[in-house]
């Protein structure tokens, strides 16, 4: 496997005024906090995490959405951490995104045809026949009618501007997706039909995914590895069936025990067993000494409380940030 | 008699492109103490029924087209404005989705939670205070007494939800309605939030509606299910039954489209299609032009609920078999 | 029930129907294009020189010969009237253009470039802090009293207005998740702003405009009326009540007419800007 993209310590720190009317101070608030990790071509990587971690940020960060504060980021080999201008322009080409908001992401006065055209003219093609051409094959590809091209988006459902947002990703053929949370926001009956659709097109036209969700359930159906994020930092790392079976973390496994469950004649035994995470996330403005886990974390000890733990590699490929693992 | 009883109702709506019923022929019972959970997507018309039984629906554009509910016996369809107000509180009280926008942000939590308990009682204010600390305390608050002082903004979304459960239940309702409480929380916060009902459920021993759609809360919660579509019930069973030997196509569907933790599948069993928009329902059965077992005449008339075993009933001509 | 397939769904299409069955801003429309009509056609139905004097007829009340009589040195009222709603339409329309341009390019400018917001909207700041009539009166001193110079005085002072109706408005949409997907496509910030930003930054401008129009119609009369306008015998209607106001009680048609002119169209304008804000505000818009 060859890693198609990797970040290195890689932050992104928003300044926030804080204090009264007379004593400002700017605190930075630590969104994403020296996160080094790497996708591997061909392969899905879920990255899981409540609101507020910084999930969505961190998928930014990679596609160059948005600068990165420190760290650096290559992509198939080439550090693209500083680009500019028209060689950041090229490698936009290859890494796409599909956003959560099936309103807000399509432009309400443009046509269908033109959303999914735009980046093909952004990139030097003509609106010509051959433009059109590939603007319907790819139409569908994602399952639309023909007649959706001089449509506006307010007369599509949730699922179906879903998929002409993944048209207008796909259409320069890039290398690399970003999935932001793309299925959140719809009605569960189609849920399932986005899922399978963003797995054809996979399989079809070799694409590597970075899947953004908070959802359990389709991060594990649909990834290859899955990554665990909690306030700016990445917890834990593995093979999704090794993750899912033999969490190391204590909040990722807070965070499976909290999934609700799926019978229930399961649910005494799940309300008695099961040990769920107290509290409320903490502030990513002032964030808890040493390990940022450690205020809900069942197995606190006093080093978590000093010691930033390190990432260790307990077995091959599963990597893990605590002290007690 | 049961706690809360809808008979038939239909909910219409006044719209620029005619009339539309949210909700269509809507019967079912909610018993002491119950917790009846009603599943449906968005434009299933769970959330329009539970507003019609609070009659918080602006009229016009809304009506109560035909049919009744009865709470404690007395018909809250033809309800004096002020006598449906000492119903909400005491009687039925409901939690919302979106704990941001429910609070208000100029007054403290404690204020809001006194004001409801004086809307209601008269109490002197050292009482008031007593009441409202107890109450938060109840639905997992830590240190009350020092947060009755803080304002909505100073809390965060799980806590907001908290708030709002202590104010609807500070005055001791027979029946809670609560539409999509966890929606909006993030899954560890979902979970603490269902403990809590269930706790309190148990302590206060109130019917709860729980208006969800999402199957694993109903797992985690209902005693009794109704799964809604396209503005009528579809399929009613009791908790386990709904989830063993599910007859409805559509809940059929909905149990298998969710990928779970447990079991895994190379694809998503997926249902094709989106909700009809309620200008634009097929005749007939509503679920035909998306279920996989549909039949010619499912076009034909709209199915009946049909009873299938003591308190499990379903609309469908064409019952799969299992 | 359902709709007829062929009526294409386009925002603007549908934006004209909800128009079309908006009652008070048909009524506002009808009264606008009263006056716009009678404008253009100033040369046509009031032939008589606005300004030719004819000192015997002086003081005439309106009746079959002058139909809306005469003013104190006999000129024709109809026809001053008329040639003044040319000018009034004239210089609406030219401060709402100067608006449209300087505000939008202000406006965008600040809300999308985050480094010149600051220095942009203080100016902007300073410049709203004058009243609208006394910065007009300043920059009417400075220029000159000639019609061009009102325009460009309007101008200057609504032009503010706009720069930050705009910004706000281009502060939301360059956050808008179809934005972020141009970015990601390696669009530049001309398309960005021209093809995703501005379109949708249109509805608040165009009813900021209507209203727009309105106050320049009615603070240019207001400069007339206080000599520091056009200059008389300008047939303005600022002008023809300001020579009216003498003679109120023996000849109160020369103030009135033109009075109910003004009346009729800042009237009808504000109607039109009420509808178009009912139909255009994108807050009553998310919920159909």
């Amino acid at each position: 496997m060859t890693v198609l993209i990797e970040a290195t310590g890689v932050s992104k720190h928003y300044p926030v005024e804080t204090g009264g009317m007379f004593r400002r101070t700017t605190t930075p608030l630590r969104a994403v906090d020296n996160v080094s990790l790497s996708v591997e071509e061909g392969e899905t990587l879920g990255l899981v995490g409540e609101s507020g971690c910084g999930k969505s940020t961190l998928g930014r960060l990679l596609i160059r959405l948005l600068p990165a504060t420190a760290g650096n980021i290559r992509f198939g080999g080439t550090d693209i951490t500083a680009l500019g201008g028209q060689p950041l322009r090229n490698v936009r080409r290859s890494m796409q995104i599909v956003f959560q908001d099936p309103y807000g992401a399509l432009n309400p006065r443009m046509t269908v045809e033109d959303i999914v055209m735009e980046p093909l003219l952004i990139h030097g093609a003509k609106p010509n026949a051959d433009s059109r051409a590939q603007v319907s094959d790819m139409l569908s590809r994602v399952g639309l009618p023909a007649r959706a091209l001089e449509r506006f988006p307010h007369e599509f459902s949730g699922g179906q501007r879903q998929r002409i947002g993944i048209a207008r990703a796909l259409i320069l053929r890039p290398r690399f997706v970003v999935c932001d949370e793309p299925v959140s926001a719809l009605d569960v009956s189609v849920q399932a039909q986005i899922v399978n659709l963003l797995q054809d097109l996979q399989a079809e036209l070799g694409l590597t995914y970075l899947f953004i969700a908070h959802d359990l359930g389709v991060v594990k159906h649909i990834s290859t590895r899955v990554a665990v994020m909690y306030l700016g930092k990445i917890v834990e790392v593995a093979e999704k069936r090794a993750l899912y079976a033999e969490p190391r973390h204590p909040y990722t496994r807070g965070l499976i025990a909290s999934v609700p469950v799926t019978h229930p004649s399961q649910r005494a035994r799940g309300r008695a067993e099961r040990q769920r995470l107290e509290g409320d996330i903490p502030s990513a403005l002032n964030p808890p000494s040493g390990c940022r886990f450690h205020t809900r974390c069942p197995l606190v000890q006093p080093i978590c409380r000093e010691q930033e733990p390190a990432t260790r590699e307990p077995a091959a490929g599963h990597l893990v940030a605590c002290h007690l693992a | 008699m049961s706690l809360l009883e809808v008979r038939n109702l239909t909910t219409a709506f006044q719209t620029g492109r005619g009339e539309i019923t949210a909700v269509e022929d809507v019967s079912f019972d909610l018993n002491e103490g119950e917790i009846l959970g009603i599943v449906g997507e968005s434009g299933s018309g769970k959330s329009v029924t539970a507003l019609t039984i609070m009659g918080l629906l602006p009229r016009p554009p809304a009506r109560v087209a035909t049919g009744s509910v009865h709470f404690a016996g007395e018909n809250l369809t033809n309800l004096s404005d002020s006598r449906m107000q000492h119903i909400r509180g005491p009687g039925i009280a409901m939690v919302f989705q979106e704990p941001m926008t429910s609070l208000n942000p100029v007054f403290t939590i404690g204020d809001q939670i006194m004001e409801t308990i004086a809307a209601h009682e008269r109490l002197p204010q050292r009482a008031l205070f007593a009441r409202a600390v107890e109450m938060l305390e109840k639905v997992g608050i830590a240190s009350a007494a020092t947060r009755m002082a803080d304002y909505p903004h100073q809390l965060s979304g799980g806590q907001r939800q908290r708030v709002m459960l202590a104010i609807a239940l500070v005055c001791r309702p027979k029946l809670l309605i609560a539409d999509e409480p966890t929606t909006a929380l993030d899954v560890t916060i979902q979970a603490q939030i269902l403990d809590l009902l269930l706790d309190l459920r148990d302590e206060f021993g109130m019917a709860i509606m729980l208006i969800t759609h999402n199957m694993g809360v109903i797992a985690e919660t209902a005693d009794r299910v109704i799964v809604m579509y396209a503005g009528r019930i579809v399929e009613e069973a009791p908790v386990a039954t709904l989830f063993d030997s599910p007859r409805h196509p559509y809940t059929r569907g909905l149990l298998e489209c969710v990928p779970s933790l447990i079991t895994e599948r190379d694809r998503l069993i997926a249902i094709p299609g989106t909700l009809p928009e309620p200008i634009r329902r097929p005749p007939g059965c509503r679920f035909a032009p998306r279920c996989r077992f549909a039949q010619p005449d499912c076009a034909a008339g709209i199915p009946p609920l049909l009873r299938l075993a003591p308190g499990h009933t379903a609309a469908c001509i064409h019952i799969p078999e299992q | 029930m359902t709709a007829p397939e062929e009526i294409r769904q386009s925002p603007f299409n549908v934006t004209l129907r909800r128009l079309m069955h908006h009652r008070l801003f048909l009524l506002g429309l009808g009264l606008v294009s009263i006056v716009a009509i009678a404008a253009l056609l100033a040369p046509w139905i009031a032939p008589v020189d606005p300004n030719k004097l004819a000192m015997r007829f002086k003081f005439r009340p309106p009746d079959g010969d002058f139909i809306f009589g005469t003013d104190n040195f006999g000129r024709s009222l109809w026809s001053r009237v008329i040639w003044g709603a040319r000018l009034s339409m004239f210089i609406g329309s030219a401060v709402v253009l100067i608006n449209a341009v300087c505000g939008t390019a202000i406006g965008a400018a600040a809300g999308y470039f985050r480094r010149l917001d600051n220095i942009l909207m203080r100016f902007n700041d300073a410049l709203m802090a004058f009243p609208a009539v006394l910065l007009a009166i300043a920059v009417t001193a400075v220029l000159g009293p000639s019609v061009n110079d009102v325009i460009i005085a309007l101008g200057i002072v609504y032009t503010p207005r706009t720069a930050r109706i705009v910004r706000s408005s281009v502060i939301v949409l360059r956050e808008m998740e179809y934005v972020q997907a141009a970015v990601a496509a390696g669009a530049g910030h001309w398309r960005i702003l021209r093809r995703h930003i501005l379109p949708n930054a249109m509805a608040p401008l165009i009813v900021q405009l209507s209203f727009l129009f309105a106050y320049a119609v009615l603070t240019e009369a207001t400069l007339s009326f206080l000599g520091v306008g056009a200059v008389p015998p300008t047939p303005t209607w600022g002008n023809i009540m300001a020579e009216g106001r003498q003679y109120m009680i023996d000849a109160p048609w020369i103030i009135a007419i033109p009075g109910v002119a003004l009346m009729i169209t800042v009237l009808g304008l504000n109607l039109l800007g009420d509808g178009l804000r009912d139909v255009l505000d994108p807050r009553l818009r998310i919920q159909s």
